[in-house]
C-alpha cells in the first residue's frame, strides 16, 4: 500500500511539475513580450531593447523558465510588473481573506452535502429524494452572481440584516464579522454543495446497483443501515475524489463571489493580474492555485487508497 | 407435514428501460414442505430466479408481483404491509447467491457480514453468534474456521467463499432457505464440494429449501422434488426421479435428452486417417498484459471436425479461440490456418482468411449491435467479403433470410426485438451458406442471464 | 415479450412516446421560447442594441422601457433580447468546438490506444490540474479578450471534460461482443467507429451536450460578469449583470434580470437533461425494499 501511495505522490509532483510549464508556456506565447507590456503604445526600439536586455528576456525561454521555476521553489515568486511591488508581498496580504472564505464554506458544505447526499440516497425515488434532486438540479445551473446578487438584494439592501462588504477589520467582534462573512461564505457554499449532494448520492446509489446490495437487503436490513454501513464504505472513494474536486472547483466561486462582495482577496488580484496583463503575478496566481488543485486531489486519492481494504491488506 | 411455502398463481412483470411492463412469470403454483428440496430448473428466461425471490415477496429492480399469493410459515407475505414483509428476510427466510465473490461487501469483514441478518433480527449477541458462526465454518470444512471470519473477502477463494455464504444463510436458522444456482460460477471440482456442503447443511437443520438451476446434474444430487418450468410457466412437477427417468412432458423430455451425449451425432474422425488440419495452434503463448494465459499450446483441427476446448473458468478457453481469430494477438508460437501461417493480429489478415475463420459468441445479446437493424447485421458479411448487396446474395441465404428463423418483420428490427434463441442463430448466418472452413464457438450459446429483465 | 414487435428497440422509443414529465416539458417550452427570441430577436426588440433611448439611467420597470433602463439609459428589454443571441451562440459554438477536439481525440485514443493514448491522456490530465476559470484567466491575460480568443479558450477548456467522456465511452464499447465482432470480421477502423461506437455511445454523448452547454453559458457569463468575456457595447447577459450591479442599491432591477434569464436558460437545460437521462435509467433495490 505504501508504494501505491509513493507512486501517487511522485504522480503529483509530475503534474505540478506539467502544471507549471502549461502556466509558464500560457503566458510566454502570448504576441510580443512582457517588455512590449511595460512600455505600452510608447514604446520605442532602443527601449525595448535595454528592457528586454535588463530583464534578460533575450535569453532562450528554457532558461527563464528553469529560472522562473528556481524562484518559486526559493518563495521568490519575482516583482509585479504594474506596482514594482514583490509578488510574494501582495499575495501575503491577500491570501489570508481568499482562504478564509474557502475555508469557512467549506466547513459548512462538506457535512451538509455528505448528510444531504445520504439522505436523498435511503429515501430514493420517495419524495424528499425528488425535491432534493430538482433544488440541486436547478441550483447547479443558476450561475453563482445571480445567486450572490439576489442574497445580497434581500438581506443586505432590503432587510438590511447583513452587509454588502465583506470587508472585515481587526477590531471587528463576533457578530461584526459575521454581517460581513454570512453572504459571501453562503453563496459560496449554495454552488458546491447542490454539486456535492448530488454526486454524493449519485456514488451511493451506483453502489446499489452491485450484487452484494441486493444481498444485504435480502438480510432484511433497514435502508439506513443499507446506505451508511453497506454502501458508504464502497462509495467513499468516489465521494473523496468528488470532494477534492469541488473544494477545488470552489476557486472560480470564489473569484466570483469576491467581485460580487468586494472582498480584498487573491482571486481579485488575479483577475486584475489579467486586465493589466501583470505577468509575474498571474503565473505566481496560477501556480498557487493549480497546487492547492493537486495537493487537494492528492489527499482525496491517498485517502481513498488507505480506505480500500484490497489495498489495506493484501491476499 | 405442513408446508413452509406455498406460492398461489403467481403473476411477476418486468420492465424493459423505456418499456413497457411484459409478464415474465404466468400464473405459477408451488408448494415447499418442512425439510425438503424443491428443485426449479429451465433454461433462462424461465423466470426460475424471479419466483424463488418472490418466495421472499420480493422483485429485481425492474420487475414487480403483480399478482398471487406467497403465504411463509402460515401467513401471505403479500398481504403485510412492506415494512414488516421486509423484516421477515433474514430472519425466517435467506437466499444464496450464484457469485458468492460479487455477493459480498468488500469493504466488510466476511465475519461480521455473516452474523449482521441475526445480529439486526435480534437472534443473540455478538460473541455467541460468532460462536456459532465458527461452528457453521466447521461444518462445512472450512479451512482455519476460528480466523476466517477476520478476513475480507478479497482474501479467500472462490469455493470458500461459496460456502461462507451458505455459513450466511444458515446463520439466521431460516425456516426457508433460497439457493439461486449457488455453484455455476465455481470450477467443476469445487462445485461437488460445495454441493455436498449445502446437501448436508439442509439434511441437518431440516431447512426447508428451493434449488434453481439449469444444471440436471446438480438437480439429480439435491433435490427431493423438481417443478419444471418455460417462459414462465410450469411444465410440469414430480418426484426428482419421475422426472428424471420417466419426464411425462415433450419439453421435459427435450431438455433431459440435451444433457445426455448423444454419440451418434457427430461421426468422430479417427485423428490418424484425417487429412491436413485446418487449423493447426503450433506451440502458441499469449495472455494480456503481464499475465500469461496460454503457455505453449498445440492442436490441430482436421476438416470437418469438431474440437472441444474443456477446462475450468480462467483456464484460456475463450483466449485460445481469440488467438485463433486473431482477437489476441500470440507472443509466441504460430496459428496455421488452411496451410498458411496467419498473422498474429486480425488487422493484418487478409480478407480471404478472415472469411474462412468466423467465431460465434458466448452470449447473443452481446455480440449484436444494439442500434444496427438485424437485416443489417446479417447482410454485412456478405456485403463485406464478397460485395454482394440485396438481389445478388444467393439463393441458399436467402432461403436462410426467408426462413421462419428470420422472419420479414424482424429484418427491420434491432436485436432487442428478438428472443434469445433466435439472435444466436443471427450471430452465425454464415451457416446458411457456404459454411466457413473454421469457426471458433465460444461455449454454448446457451447461457443463464437472471439478472436482466427480459429485453 | 412479443417476438417480431419493434417495442424494445432503441431507435423506436425515443420517437414513441416521450414520456415528457411536466418539468421536462416546461424546461423545453422555456428553452424554445428563447430560442424563437434569438432566432427573431431584431424583428421583435424595440429599440437598438446600443441605442440611448432615455436621460433616466436606471429607470425602473415599466419606465422609459418595458423593463427599465440601465446603467446608460439604454433600454433592458431590448439589451436582453440581443443578449440572447449573443449569449446562445457563443455557447454553442463553445460546445461545438469542445465536441469537436474532445470527441475526436477520445474516441482517437480509446480505438488506437498505444502511446497515442498516453500522450493525449497525460497532456489532458495536465490541462485539467486547472480549475478551468483559472485556465481561461490565464490564457485570456495573455492573448486578452476578444471574441476568438475567448470562443477557442473556452471550447478548449470544456473539451478536456468531454474527451474524458468520449474516451471512456470508447474504451467501454470498444471491448464489447459486438465490436469484437466486427474486428473479428477485420471491419477497419473508420467502420468500427461510426457503425458500431459511434451510434451506442449517441445517447451518453446528447446528454454530455446538454451539460456542457449549460457550464458554456455558465462560464461564459461569469467571464463577461468579470468583465473579460464580451466587451461593450454587445448585449451579452453576463455583461449586462456586470454593467448594472451598482444598480443594485439604487432599486434597480437591471442586473438581477439578465442574471434570471440565464438562470432560466441554464437550469431549463439542465433539466430537460436530467430528463433525457432518468429516462434511461431504472429502479434501485432501495426502492424494491417499499414495495
Amino acid at each position: 500500500m505504501y508504494r501505491i501511495i509513493l507512486t501517487r505522490l511522485a504522480q503529483g509532483l509530475l503534474t505540478l511539475l506539467l502544471a507549471s510549464i502549461i502556466v509558464f508556456g500560457a503566458t510566454e506565447i502570448l504576441p510580443g513580450d512582457v517588455a512590449e507590456a511595460i512600455l505600452g503604445q510608447s514604446r520605442t526600439e532602443e527601449a525595448l531593447a535595454a528592457l528586454r536586455e535588463e530583464m534578460g528576456l533575450n535569453r532562450p525561454a528554457i532558461e527563464r523558465y528553469f529560472d522562473w521555476l528556481g524562484g518559486l521553489l526559493r518563495g521568490d515568486l519575482g516583482t509585479s510588473l504594474a506596482t514594482d511591488r514583490p509578488v510574494a508581498d501582495m499575495i501575503e496580504s491577500r491570501m489570508w481573506n481568499t482562504l478564509r472564505l474557502a475555508l469557512l464554506a467549506a466547513a459548512i458544505s462538506v457535512p451538509l452535502s455528505l448528510a444531504f447526499g445520504l439522505w436523498s440516497a435511503m429515501r430514493a425515488g420517495g419524495r424528499v429524494d425528488k425535491t432534493l434532486a430538482m433544488t440541486t438540479l436547478a441550483l447547479i445551473a443558476v450561475p453563482e452572481f445571480f445567486i450572490g446578487l439576489i442574497l445580497m438584494k434581500v438581506f443586505a439592501v432590503e432587510l438590511k440584516w447583513l452587509s454588502a462588504s465583506a470587508n472585515t477589520r481587526p477590531y471587528f467582534d463576533f457578530w461584526q464579522n459575521f454581517r460581513a462573512l454570512a453572504l459571501p461564505v453562503a453563496t459560496l457554499s449554495f454552488a458546491v454543495l447542490a454539486h456535492m449532494m448530488r454526486m454524493t448520492r449519485s456514488s451511493v446509489i451506483n453502489i446499489f446497483t452491485s450484487p452484494y446490495m441486493e444481498m444485504a437487503a435480502l438480510k432484511g436490513l433497514p435502508k439506513r443501515r443499507l446506505v451508511i454501513r453497506h454502501a458508504l464504505p464502497n462509495a467513499l472513494s468516489p465521494i473523496l475524489t468528488v470532494i477534492a474536486l469541488n473544494l477545488s472547483y470552489m476557486v472560480s466561486g470564489v473569484i466570483i463571489v469576491e467581485t460580487v462582495f468586494g472582498v480584498p482577496g487573491l482571486t481579485r488580484l488575479l483577475v486584475d493580474a489579467v486586465t493589466l496583463r501583470d505577468i509575474p503575478l498571474i503565473q505566481a496566481c496560477a501556480m498557487i492555485f493549480g497546487t492547492v488543485y493537486i495537493l487537494l486531489n492528492l489527499l482525496a486519492d491517498v485517502l481513498s487508497i488507505m480506505a480500500n481494504p484490497r489495498l489495506r491488506y493484501p491476499k | 407435514m405442513t408446508d413452509v411455502l406455498t406460492i398461489k398463481n403467481l403473476h411477476v412483470e418486468g420492465r424493459p428501460p423505456g418499456g413497457d411492463y411484459v409478464p415474465i412469470v404466468k400464473g405459477v403454483s408451488l408448494n415447499v414442505r418442512k425439510g425438503e428440496v424443491l428443485a426449479l430448473i429451465g433454461e433462462s428466461g424461465s423466470g426460475k430466479s424471479t419466483i424463488s425471490l418472490a418466495a421472499m415477496g420480493f422483485a429485481r429492480p425492474g420487475c414487480r408481483i403483480s399478482r398471487g399469493e406467497v403465504w411463509l410459515n402460515g401467513r401471505d407475505i403479500m398481504a403485510l404491509p412492506p415494512h414488516d414483509r421486509h423484516a421477515l428476510r433474514g430472519d425466517e427466510v435467506s437466499y444464496v447467491a450464484q457469485s458468492a465473490a460479487a455477493s459480498f461487501n468488500p469493504a466488510l469483514r466476511i465475519g461480521r457480514q455473516v452474523i449482521e441478518a441475526p445480529l439486526w433480527h435480534g437472534a443473540g449477541d455478538a460473541a455467541t453468534l460468532t460462536a456459532a458462526a465458527v461452528e457453521l465454518y466447521r461444518k462445512l470444512d472450512l479451512p482455519s474456521p476460528e480466523t476466517v471470519g477476520e478476513k475480507f473477502p478479497h482474501q479467500v477463494s472462490g469455493g470458500q467463499l461459496q460456502r461462507l455464504m451458505a455459513a450466511m444463510a444458515m446463520s439466521c436458522g431460516p425456516d426457508l432457505l433460497i439457493l439461486d444456482e449457488p455453484t455455476t460460477a465455481l470450477d467443476v471440482t469445487t462445485q461437488i464440494e460445495v454441493l455436498k456442503a449445502f446437501r448436508d447443511i439442509i439434511r441437518d437443520q431440516g431447512t426447508a429449501a428451493i434449488y434453481v438451476t439449469h444444471d440436471l446434474a446438480v438437480v439429480a444430487q439435491v433435490a427431493d422434488r423438481i417443478l419444471v418450468l418455460k417462459n414462465g410457466e410450469t411444465v410440469e412437477e414430480g418426484p426428482t426421479d419421475q422426472i428424471l427417468h420417466a419426464p411425462r412432458h415433450d419439453y421435459t423430455r427435450t431438455l433431459m435428452a440435451a444433457v445426455r451425449p448423444a454419440p451418434h451425432l457427430v461421426d468422430h474422425i479417427d485423428p490418424a486417417a484425417a487429412q491436413a488440419p485446418v487449423i493447426s495452434v503450433r506451440n502458441v503463448t499469449a495472455g494480456y498484459g503481464a499475465l500469461t494465459i496460454l503457455s505453449d499450446v498445440s492442436v490441430d483441427v482436421p476438416a470437418a471436425s469438431v474440437v472441444g476446448v474443456i477446462g475450468e473458468s480462467g483456464c484460456g478457453k475463450s483466449t485460445l479461440a481469440r488467438v485463433v481469430a486473431g482477437l489476441t494477438p500470440l507472443r509466441e508460437g504460430t496459428v496455421i490456418l488452411d496451410g498458411e501461417p496467419a498473422a498474429p493480429a486480425v488487422r493484418d489478415r487478409p480478407r480471404a482468411a478472415l472469411k474462412d475463420c468466423q467465431i460465434v459468441f458466448q452470449m447473443a445479446d452481446t455480440a449484436l449491435n444494439p442500434r444496427q437493424r438485424i437485416g443489417d447485421i446479417l447482410g454485412r458479411p456478405l456485403d463485406f467479403y464478397k460485395g454482394l448487396k440485396g438481389r445478388e446474395r444467393p439463393r441458399g441465404w436467402r432461403s436462410f433470410w426467408n426462413s421462419s428463423i428470420c422472419r420479414a418483420s424482424s429484418r427491420r428490427g434491432f436485436p432487442a426485438s428478438c428472443r434469445a434463441g433466435r439472435s444466436s442463430a443471427s450471430t452465425w448466418p454464415a451457416r446458411s451458406r457456404r459454411t466457413p472452413r473454421s469457426s471458433s464457438a465460444t461455449r454454448s450459446p446457451r447461457r443463464s442471464t437472471p439478472s436482466s429483465p427480459p429485453g | 415479450m412479443s417476438d417480431v414487435s419493434d417495442h424494445g428497440a432503441p431507435r423506436a422509443s425515443v420517437f414513441a412516446g416521450l414520456r415528457l414529465t411536466w418539468t421536462a416539458g416546461l424546461a423545453g417550452a422555456i428553452l424554445l421560447f428563447w430560442l424563437v427570441l434569438a432566432l427573431f430577436g431584431p424583428w421583435i426588440a424595440p429599440h437598438g442594441e446600443a441605442e440611448i433611448i432615455s436621460g433616466t439611467t436606471f429607470a425602473p420597470i415599466g419606465e422609459g422601457g418595458l423593463l427599465g433602463t440601465d446603467k446608460l439609459g439604454r433600454d433592458v428589454f431590448s439589451r436582453l433580447i440581443y443578449g440572447v443571441r449573443t449569449t446562445m451562440l457563443l455557447a454553442l459554438i463553445t460546445t461545438l468546438i469542445s465536441f469537436a477536439f474532445g470527441v475526436t481525440l477520445g474516441f482517437a485514443a480509446a480505438i488506437l490506444k498505444g502511446w497515442f493514448d498516453v500522450v493525449i491522456s497525460r497532456i489532458v490530465e495536465a490541462f485539467m490540474a486547472f480549475p478551468s476559470t483559472l485556465l481561461a484567466l490565464v490564457v485570456i491575460g495573455a492573448f486578452g479578450t476578444s471574441i476568438t480568443v475567448l470562443v477557442l479558450t473556452v471550447g478548449l477548456v470544456l473539451s478536456t471534460g468531454v474527451f474524458r467522456v468520449s474516451r471512456a465511452l470508447g474504451y467501454d464499447i470498444g471491448v464489447m461482443d459486438f465490436v469484437e465482432a466486427a474486428r473479428a470480421r477485420g471491419e477497419g477502423t473508420w467502420w468500427i467507429l461510426t457503425r458500431e461506437i459511434l451510434p451506442n455511445s449517441m445517447a451518453p454523448l446528447i446528454a454530455e451536450f446538454g451539460l456542457r452547454f449549460t457550464f458554456s453559458i455558465l462560464f461564459l457569463s461569469g467571464l463577461s460578469f468579470l468583465g473579460l468575456g464580451v466587451q461593450e457595447p454587445a448585449a451579452d447577459w453576463g455583461l449586462m449583470v456586470q454593467e448594472n450591479v451598482g444598480g443594485l442599491f439604487l432599486g434597480s432591477s437591471a442586473a438581477l434580470i439578465p442574471a434570471a434569464c440565464i438562470a432560466s436558460l441554464t437550469v431549463s437545460m439542465n433539466l430537460l437533461v436530467d430528463w433525457f437521462q432518468q429516462r434511461q435509467q431504472g429502479e434501485t433495490v432501495l426502492e424494491k425494499i417499499d414495495q
